[in-house]
């Protein structure tokens, strides 16, 4: 018996299949879970994709944080459920009041598609302990409204609690406040990035192998079932 | 009925490169004299006697606008 985590489609998603893959690269069993429906299907973990869920109308993430299965994944969230947002899925969790924050159009204004290195900040929480403490991995960014934003109590609150887990080096490619990346919840189960963490999980289609110890974290964090 | 306005904007503090873009475009044109533009959004509900103001405000704050980083504004017009 492996893990099994959940992975969810709204319409206009685009990553479930790369989060997919990325699951089951970790030997853990990705379960499809769709926006219509409230059920969680018994899983251990839920990942929230990439993609441009009910066409990003209104703003990125305001619609489908209302979706039937998200109200579900708050609920779980609460009780200490692992939850990790890509992209798309980070600026669901903001909207949803998972992950404090929202994320804004690019200060360039451009889409930003590319590979781009992040420094591991924080590497105790629940998607990002198999790495060490500042090192720096090569994953895909690809966004166009990617840039973090929070008010300054926020981001000081983020900083002094270790609650920044990855954050840009090499420039800040979208105006992201203290070239945040991708945050954590109080507790460290959810996670939230821009980066795509799921696109670099073997040489053969991504840059590098980098994004995998994502997921192979969420092992540690929760066991594998007997 | 009712016609009610929401407008949506970005707070002061929250960069706005849409608006920036806007700004700097004006004197490519010819438009002198703009120093500043906020982009934001405007919506139009038309909403029938059973909505009150407690749940047009829910609306607005919930859903219309993110209080994170955005302000925004509900009035109620002649129709």
């Amino acid at each position: 018996m492996s893990l099994r985590v959940g992975v969810i489609t709204f319409p206009g998603t685009l990553d479930d299949v790369d989060a997919a893959r990325a699951v089951r690269y970790a030997d853990a069993e990705a379960v499809p879970l769709w926006h219509a429906d409230p059920d969680l299907r018994g899983v251990d973990a839920v990942v929230v994709p990439g993609g441009f869920s009910y066409g990003d109308y209104l703003r990125c993430g305001a619609i489908a944080r209302f979706a039937p299965v998200m109200q579900s994944v708050i609920e779980a969230a609460g009780k200490g459920m692992p939850v990790l947002g890509i992209c798309n899925g980070f600026q669901i969790l903001c909207e949803a009041g998972l992950l404090p924050g929202a994320l804004v159009r690019n200060s360039k204004l451009h889409f930003v598609c590319r590979d781009q290195w992040l420094k591991v900040e924080n590497n105790t929480t629940a998607w990002s302990s198999r790495y060490e403490r500042g090192a720096e991995i090569l994953v895909p960014l690809k966004s166009g409204e990617g840039g973090y934003q929070a008010d300054q109590r926020t981001l000081d609150e983020l900083e002094g609690e270790g609650r920044v887990v990855f954050r840009y080096v090499g420039g800040n490619p979208n105006g992201s406040r203290n070239e945040i990346a991708g945050i954590t919840s109080a507790n460290g189960r959810v996670v939230g990035l821009m980066p795509h963490p799921e696109h670099a999980i073997e040489a053969l289609t991504g840059p590098t192998d980098d994004g995998l110890g994502v997921f192979l974290s969420l092992i540690d964090a929760v066991g594998v079932p007997a | 009925m009712a016609r009610v306005v929401v407008d949506v904007v970005p707070k002061p503090e929250i960069l706005d490169p849409q608006g920036q873009a806007v700004a700097n475009a004006l004197p490519r044109l010819g438009f002198e004299g703009v120093t500043s533009v906020r982009q934001g959004k405007h919506f139009e509900l038309e909403v029938d006697d059973t909505v009150d103001d407690a749940t047009l405000a829910k609306i607005a704050e919930t859903f219309l606008a993110n209080p994170v980083i955005e302000d925004w504004v509900v009035r109620r017009v002649d129709a």
